[in-house]
């Protein structure tokens, strides 16, 4: 079966600025799709070579087996586009706001209606859309990208400003609405929200794209130690360090060997979990036990290094 | 169905439109307010009636006063040389006139040059009038002639076409330059160029508004303006207005769209917009009436389009004239739109980037 969108040696400069240097993936049907990356990094611009709305200066994207440029007007009823919370007619109510687009698809009224109630906006549909919070209006915005039932899906920075409850709210649509089967590809440079909602993410920086594959795939490749800690004072320094080299002994490994003491957490970094946890255990320490693999922040900041960008 | 999009679009645009407060105060509130001010007061005087102060007996005057020439001379009689004088130095008479035997002489001053030439070609077509009578021949033209101009001279007949054209100018030059620059900057330009509607349906609806809104505006201030208070008395031919009113609209849509293609901000449109459309309600003779207006500003008023709009409406709706005599400004209105609207289209961009 041919990928859902295709994207082969992708080139856009902006005068001296590179946005997109060579940048190649397949997203497949039915997947959720992540492209990460910093601001700046060129996640928008590719998003929107695969849209349609910008020509590329090099390299080939197709969308459903057709190219994405110029402008391809079959295409449009088959994709949905969330660009920003604000992205409204002025002063139009969240119902009036999403029956426009709804008219402008085809689609009837009622099938908007639903759309509202389904994004959980049918009390708040009479609300002039700038009164909206930002949950809301983000809501608003995916359920007008989703009037007319497209097939695939995209998001730029859809959880941009909004607080953690309105994140995992809006978390909780995304999931629903790829289990439905649609195809999702959606921009973030926030790494737990990729981790928790994609099967695939892209890890792009200038205008490169630095790894794909599954979260879970690209952390485990990183083979970082798991850190473990419990409250302070259970255990001393010492039993901690035997702790840590019994398990690196057994392992055969040296590195990554560590133990450290804040006074409110003692934490040993080790690769045989089983032997410290069970060390642990033994001396009845576990009181505030957490275990900590690496995130797909440390795969991202070992791609791209440490050094602070504005 | 295939219009769906066009009517969406064009609700979206009116609800916008009419739930927007400070939209309604300056495209309709202000000006309506305007025309009410400026309609009072000149409700009962006439712009171009002079104030004649006569020195001791002026028989010149007091003849072609009995000929008609009572519709634009005010005359009052003093003896006194000196309170006349000083009657025309503080502006309350126009012109002091004494006649000396077959001398008619006149002193005025020179603080209204305006007034002081209507006053010298008054002046002068009565004396020359005067020695036509004396070669006993009948007048082959009368003074008849006046009574035309003072009916085009009355106040709220020019007040309701100029401040109509500046209303329909700005509101049509605004409302396009902001919605451009506004659905630019929320992306909606951008998420409509991702539906499967034409950007010949998204231009179509806003003008659909921009003429449903500039014709409410017409409706208004006729309305109020014909109300027996202020006296507007639409001529034959005002129906004219309207075709001259779409033009007017396009005409400025375009001068919007050039701004919007340029301002990154709503802020920097609406002074732009703001830079074009005041100097060209001053020089385009939308807020003084050209007739009275310096020469200066009559032939720079040439290069406005305004200028076009707002004679045009006061041909059709307050001289008398005929509706062809609207055609010449609906040309030059539409020229102008395809031009502006050409370059416009050149510079437009989709995005900020």
């Amino acid at each position: 079966m041919p990928s859902i969108i295709s994207v082969r040696e992708l080139r856009k400069s902006y005068g001296d600025v590179v946005a997109a240097d060579g940048v190649s993936f397949d997203v497949e049907a039915g997947e959720f799709f992540g492209i990460l990356g910093p601001n700046g990094a060129g996640k928008t611009t590719t998003l929107e070579i695969i849209e349609g709305l910008r020509q590329p200066d090099g390299g080939v994207v197709t969308v459903f087996g057709q190219p994405a440029w110029p402008r391809n007007p079959g295409l449009l009823p088959r994709i949905g586009v969330q660009l920003q919370a604000s992205s409204f007619f002025e002063r139009l109510t969240a119902r009036e706001q999403i029956r426009t687009f709804a008219a402008l698809y085809r689609v009837p009224a009622s099938r908007a209606d639903a759309m509202l109630d389904v994004v959980g906006l049918t009390d708040s549909a009479g609300t002039r859309t700038e009164k909206l919070s930002g949950g809301q209006a983000q809501r608003l915005s995916i359920a007008c990208a989703l009037v007319h039932d497209p097939e695939l899906l995209f998001l730029d920075e859809p959880t941009g400003a909004l607080d953690p409850q309105a994140r995992r709210n809006l978390w909780d649509l995304l999931r629903q609405i790829s289990s439905s089967g649609r195809t999702v590809v959606l921009t973030t440079h926030h790494m737990d929200e990729a981790e928790s909602l994609c099967d695939r993410v892209a890890i792009m920086d200038h205008g490169r794209i630095l790894k794909a594959g599954p979260p879970a795939a690209l952390v485990r490749e990183i083979d970082q130690p798991l850190r473990i800690s419990v409250q302070s004072g259970l255990i001393s320094a010492d039993q901690a360090g035997a702790l840590a080299a019994a398990g690196s002994d057994q392992t055969g490994h040296d590195g990554g060997r560590q133990v450290t003491d804040d006074g409110v957490s003692l934490t040993i970094a080790t690769r045989d979990p089983a032997a410290v946890l069970a060390g642990l255990a033994d001396r009845d320490a576990l009181t505030g036990l957490r275990v900590q693999g690496a995130t797909l922040e440390d795969v991202f900041l070992s791609l791209t290094g440490r050094e602070y960008r504005a | 169905m295939r219009n769906q999009g066009f009517a969406s679009l064009s609700r979206a645009m009116f609800l916008g439109f009419v739930r927007d407060r400070s939209a309604l105060v300056f495209s309709i509130l202000l000006p309506v307010l305007f025309l009410v001010f400026f309609g009072s007061i000149y409700k009962n005087s006439t712009v171009g009636k002079i104030n004649v102060i006569e020195v001791g007996k002026v028989a010149l005057i007091d003849q072609a006063q009995a000929h008609g020439a009572s519709a634009i001379l005010k005359v009052t009689r003093t003896d006194s040389l000196s309170k006349a004088l000083s009657d025309v130095r503080t502006g309350s008479q126009d012109v002091a006139v004494i006649q000396h035997g077959d001398t008619l002489i006149v002193r005025y001053s020179v603080a209204d040059q305006t007034k002081d030439s209507i006053v010298n070609s008054v002046l002068s077509a009565i004396v020359q009038d005067a020695n036509q009578a004396a070669t006993g021949q009948a007048p082959r033209y009368t003074i008849a002639a006046s009574q035309v101009e003072d009916k085009s001279l009355k106040g709220i007949q020019y007040v309701t076409p100029g401040l109509l054209g500046w209303a329909l100018a700005s509101g049509a030059a605004f409302g396009a330059a902001i919605t451009l620059v506004s659905w630019r900057q929320n992306k909606l330009l951008r998420r409509l160029r991702l539906a499967p509607v034409s950007t010949g349906s998204v231009v179509a609806a806003r003008i659909w508004i921009s003429v449903a809104v500039g014709l409410i505006q017409m409706a208004v201030f006729l309305a109020i303006a014909t109300l027996p208070y202020f006296g507007l008395k639409l001529s034959a031919a005002w129906w004219m207005g309207v075709p001259l009113v779409v033009c007017g609209i396009l005409a400025f849509m375009s001068i919007g769209l050039l701004i919007g293609a340029f301002a990154k901000t709503q802020q920097a449109a609406t002074s732009i917009a703001n830079l074009i459309i005041l100097p060209m309600a001053f020089l385009g003779g939308a807020f003084v009436p050209l007739d009275f207006a310096p020469a200066w500003v009559r032939e720079a008023s040439y290069v406005m389009p305004l200028r076009y709009l707002v004679t045009g409406l006061q041909n059709v709706m307050a001289r008398g004239e005929g509706p062809a005599s609207a055609l010449p400004a609906i040309g030059i209105l539409l020229g102008f739109t395809l031009v502006v609207s050409g370059i416009a289209v050149r510079v437009f961009r989709w995005d900020d980037i």
